[in-house]
């Protein structure tokens, strides 16, 4: 991959080449900000912010971003101040660090590794590690209940998360997630649906859907947004945090929305192959397929964030480990016995 | 010195210095952080030794598992914002300096008999397949007892948290 770079100093390249991510995550915060508060606007019949920059108020992310740099950096006086200022760089740092494995198109992805997609779950239980410390370091007892539900979301949660990515990935063969999304190109089911994973097999569908429940948990969103639910906890972990060590919070729950929404695309919807066979199809169309589909999937997790209402703690619990762990193992075997007699 | 070379003295230095934070603290939270860099480390040095899977496996069992565990427990338990009377100067003087120096005396002897040998051996290019292929071929019982020895384990913590929910406490 690095050597398509040609003969610029390869210290370079590899900067060049984990800077694209970056890019991509920082472009998308800022459209991801402003489009999720035009969604909630819509959603409860107003029309969001809409005085900004002229058209329906495109520049309000930007200016919400000027005003944060300038905000003074509060750290509590008996915080734990290394631990405290520390979290929400880990926080982004783990997300970031986990788009390293993501083929975004055919032409591009961070790495080849061969682990993949066991390297991205791995990654991003890293994520809920800073949860607890920006939780514990604040010194304050929202902050910590936030951080102790995250350890609890976080138990509950991996196991389905981890199960369905296997559902797929019995299928698929591969851990490496390029030679997954390579495997569904082509358009043969029923002479025209393209050879997405979602449509091979009709367990996977049912495997989406748990898959899809599972990243809502593991992103912290509506309606299991319990570390951060400001009606109960003020704002959870982030109580304390004020101007840049906040947005890096924020950044990392986009970024995070982001990569599992992307996670999901590559195995059930086809990653970078283009819906229509080979028709518009190639390296930069791969780019905007995959982030077309990734948008759409963070489309309807805000969606369902001013939709639904939150769940409490013990009702997670018994979503996560009564019905959502049974039933994806049920469905891993289903899925097997399919791929055995198809 | 090699980039790899340099890798290796950052993650060995992060590894050191954060195990040592985690013995000498005295709050038993900062403990359990510096935990997570020792092991942060260790992963990485998994990784320069072209063990991946090894290394996205201690991430996953240990950071992600067992110190949210452990730091679960630790905030549940500790009052007093987790600060323990922990006694981090030396007890038994005599018994530890023993110990400590036939400690030294055998691995210094160790390090200095041993013929380390050097080969250039190949990158492994596919790690998790032929890890994945010995799992169910060569190591399959050892690999099937350890699940089953797994299963045990949750089911008798399931059946000990619920016979301590179904019972009623006295005190009522």
């Amino acid at each position: 991959m690095i050597e398509s770079y040609g003969n610029i100093n390869p210290v370079l390249a590899v900067l060049i080449h984990a800077l694209i991510p970056l890019t991509i995550i920082l472009v998308y915060a800022l459209v991801a900000i402003w489009g999720e508060r035009k969604v909630a606007g819509f959603i409860q019949d107003r029309l969001g912010p809409h005085r900004v920059g002229g058209w329906h108020g495109w520049a309000q992310s930007i200016a919400d971003l000027l005003k944060l740099i300038q905000k003074e950096d509060i750290v509590p006086k008996d915080a734990s101040r290394f631990l405290f200022k520390f979290a929400p760089f880990m926080m982004f740092a783990a997300s970031y660090a986990a788009f390293a494995v993501l083929p975004f198109s055919s032409w591009y992805i961070g790495s080849m590794i061969d682990i993949g997609v066991f390297y991205l779950i791995a990654i991003t239980s890293v994520l809920t590690l800073s949860v607890i410390m920006a939780g514990w370091a604040s010194n304050n007892k929202w902050s910590l209940l936030g951080g102790m539900r995250s350890a609890a979301q976080l138990v509950s949660y991996e196991v389905p998360t981890i199960a369905t990515v296997l559902t797929v990935i019995v299928v698929s063969g591969s851990l490496n997630l390029m030679t997954v999304t390579e495997m569904q190109s082509g358009n043969d089911i029923l002479g025209f649906l393209p050879n997405w994973f979602i449509f091979q097999n009709p367990f996977l569908i049912i495997a989406f859907g748990i898959f899809f429940i599972s990243i809502l948990v593991e992103s912290h969103r509506v309606p299991f947004d319990l570390p951060e639910s400001e009606s109960e906890l003020v704002a959870g972990y982030q109580t304390e945090y004020s101007g840049m060590r906040w947005a890096m919070f924020m950044l990392a729950e986009y970024a995070d929305m982001l990569l599992l929404s992307l996670l999901g695309v590559t195995l059930f919807f086809g990653g970078w192959n283009s819906p229509f066979g080979s028709f518009m199809s190639g390296p930069a169309w791969g780019f905007f397929w995959f982030l077309l589909k990734g948008f759409m999937l963070v489309f309807v997790m805000m969606w369902i964030r001013w939709t639904l209402p939150r769940y409490r703690v013990d009702q997670l619990m018994h979503i996560c480990w009564g019905i959502l762990i049974p039933a994806t193992f049920v469905n891993l075997i289903l899925v097997a016995l399919w791929e055995v007699v198809f | 010195m090699e980039f790899t070379a340099i890798l290796f003295y950052v993650f060995a230095i992060l590894t050191i210095g954060s195990a040592s934070i985690m013995v000498f603290s005295k709050n038993i939270v900062h403990s359990a952080f510096a935990l997570m860099f020792t092991l942060i480390g260790v992963a990485a040095i998994y990784v320069l030794l072209y063990a991946d899977f090894l290394a996205a496996t201690q991430l996953l069992v240990y950071v992600g598992g067992i110190l949210i565990l452990i730091l679960f427990g630790v905030m549940l338990t500790s009052q007093e914002s987790a600060k323990l009377n922990f006694k981090t100067v030396t007890v038994n003087v005599v018994p530890a300096s023993i110990l400590s120096v036939t400690a030294l005396v055998l691995l210094t002897y160790v390090f200095t008999t041993t013929q380390w040998a050097s080969r250039n051996l190949e990158t492994p290019q596919e790690t998790v397949e032929i890890l994945g292929t010995m799992l169910m071929s060569d190591y399959l019982l050892p690999f099937i007892i350890a699940g089953v020895l797994l299963l045990i384990a949750i089911i008798g913590s399931i059946l000990m948290a619920t016979r301590l929910n179904s019972k009623p406490t006295e005190s009522n």
